[in-house]
């Protein structure tokens, strides 16, 4: 009967990368009630859509019941059920805050772009820079190395991992990169090997781009590319720090994007509510 | 000096090309393969067609010039020369008025100023970024489920061509898959793509400066909305080699030099 009496209300972030969609359903105690995931193909909308009823679905709700959607990323301005719209940048920060609560830095490597944000100690966005003029140095980097080579994307980092005797790439364009790698395999060089070397190249970039910002401790690293063992490793051993990396870094758009939907609708999440 | 034949052999990313010249500068032998990162064999390969072509024996042939990214991988060669050395000569030869060269070719975009007698005054060069390069229009065209050779057709047949506005190669796929699932037609895509690469290339050209004659040389010599794209870009007409010589400038300048080069150490010799 207490349901009766207490409707539960439950918020929703849509975060529409360029590579995957993703959405998270969180309660009134900012606790993750459902998740959808899903690649970005033709329909920009559709994919939206898809991954929300998706976290529907995983949450055993309705649309109803969710009282406030916020949408982010590249493609926010194409969900057709949004309430509001914030930008990644902020989204990405609220939920990285939020899940490892003294971060000041964030690296998010997406499928097609690469953001370093520096935020003070509230949590406000003290500087940001990101490339999405050029693929160099995204997960399109990656992406190419799968297709040439034909690995799943999610066997490359622990691939890599095995190498000896990395080869550098000398390319910064992720098409003649494509071409490097056809070069190298030409030449017998191991699999491994080709990978380490396309690792070390994103990593570098990366790297080049956060000093840009300023790289404070602590810093959260998050966005698809953040799943990659390798690029955690080389990370770590190039900055020599560590790295904060949740299992839901890539939801952390949304999860940032439903926080803020909390906020709208009233509510108020402490750093502990979540099930991280 | 009995007959006298000379070859020219471009070893660049994408292609290989072979030219074999006479004395006469007269084009008798052409040879054209795919590279596809097989140097050695690119090289062989073209080289045996432009012999065929000219129906020589490699015996005959006195003096080979490489040139192109791969030129260093040719064995059979007397002197390497640069790529920019060899259009900067093969566009001098065909329009002695020419001053400025573009040459678009597979992983590079090169923009020459030379002077009246075909020495190279300035140069830009892009081999860093697809963008602006034949592999820009190769990726879309891969991604529209199309070949090189379509590119051009398509493009004649656009109606309303869309431009690109993403200057990486791998984010115009993005673009292109948004336009498709708007309704925009391959063709229209392609001619947008086309349009957006010679805005690239005229931009690559403007710090050399524009004096005419412009002449273009490259694969792209054969795509003739390209051409059209480019001349409105420049407001001005662009010389396009004669004879489907165009994509094979590189290997032409590479085999007249290489002619010169041969007739000034016949005259050393005779001096001495």
């Amino acid at each position: 009967m207490a349901g009766m009496l207490f409707q539960e209300e439950y918020v929703a972030g849509v975060d529409v990368g360029s590579t995957q969609a993703k959405a998270v359903i969180l309660n009134e105690a900012g606790e993750i009630t459902g998740r959808g995931l899903g690649d970005v193909k033709g329909n920009v909308s559709q994919a939206a859509r898809e991954v929300f009823d998706m976290a529907l679905i995983n949450a055993s709700l309705r649309e109803d019941d969710i009282a406030y959607v916020i949408g982010t990323g590249y493609g926010r301005f194409r969900i057709a059920f949004g309430d509001a719209q914030i930008t990644e940048i902020s989204c990405h920060t609220r939920g990285a805050r939020h899940l490892f609560p003294n971060t000041r830095t964030v690296i998010d490597i997406g499928g097609q772009d690469t953001k370093a944000i520096r935020t003070g100690r509230d949590g406000n966005v003290l500087d940001f820079t990101m490339n999405d003029k050029c693929s160099a140095g995204t997960g399109r980097f990656l992406g190419a190395a799968a297709m040439v080579l034909e690995i799943p994307l999610p066997e490359l980092g622990p691939l890599a991992l095995a190498s000896q005797n990395p080869v550098k790439i000398t390319t910064t364009c992720t098409v003649f990169a494509e071409s490097e790698i056809i070069s190298y395999v030409a030449k017998g060089k191991k699999t491994e090997d080709i990978l380490m070397g396309m690792h070390e190249s994103i990593a570098q970039r990366t790297i080049s781009l956060a000093q840009r910002v300023g790289i404070e401790d602590e810093l959260t690293f998050t966005g698809g590319v953040s799943r990659n063992p390798c690029m955690v490793k080389l990370l770590e051993q190039f900055l020599g720090m560590k790295l904060n990396v949740s299992s839901e870094s890539q939801y952390i758009g949304a999860i940032g994007a439903a926080l803020f939907a909390l906020e709208r609708i009233g509510g108020h999440v402490s750093e502990k509510g979540m099930n991280a | 000096m009995s007959e006298v034949y000379v070859t020219g052999i471009d070893v660049g990313s994408t292609y290989t090309k072979c030219i074999i010249v006479d004395e006469n500068s007269q084009v008798i032998g052409r040879g054209l393969v795919k590279s596809a990162y097989r140097f050695a064999k690119a090289i062989e390969e073209s080289y045996a067609q432009s012999l065929s072509d000219a129906n020589l024996q490699r015996e005959q042939v006195c003096y080979v010039a490489a040139t192109g990214y791969g030129r260093f991988m040719v064995p059979f060669r007397d002197i390497q020369l640069t790529e920019l050395t060899c259009h900067a000569w093969a566009a001098h030869h065909l329009f002695s008025s020419t001053r400025v060269i573009l040459d678009i070719g597979g992983q590079d975009i090169k923009a020459i100023k030379i002077d009246a007698n075909g020495k190279v005054r300035a140069f830009r060069l892009n081999d860093k970024c697809a963008a602006g390069t034949g592999a820009f229009l190769e990726r879309i065209a891969r991604y529209l489920d199309k070949t090189t050779d379509d590119i051009a057709r398509m493009a004649q047949a656009a109606h309303q061509p869309v431009p690109i506005s993403s200057t990486c190669a791998v984010f115009a796929e993005s673009e292109v898959i948004n336009q498709l699932s708007t309704g925009v037609s391959a063709e229209d895509i392609m001619a947008g793509a086309i349009l957006s690469l010679a805005q690239r290339a005229v931009n690559l050209m403007r710090p050399v400066g524009l004096e005419p004659d412009h002449t273009l040389t490259g694969g792209m010599t054969k795509n003739a909305f390209m051409i059209r794209s480019l001349e409105k870009e420049l407001e001005g007409n662009l010389n396009i080699p004669p004879d489907g010589l165009g994509h094979l400038s590189g290997a032409l300048g590479a085999a007249l030099m290489g002619l010169r080069r041969l007739k000034k150490l016949h005259e050393e010799n005779e001096r001495n």
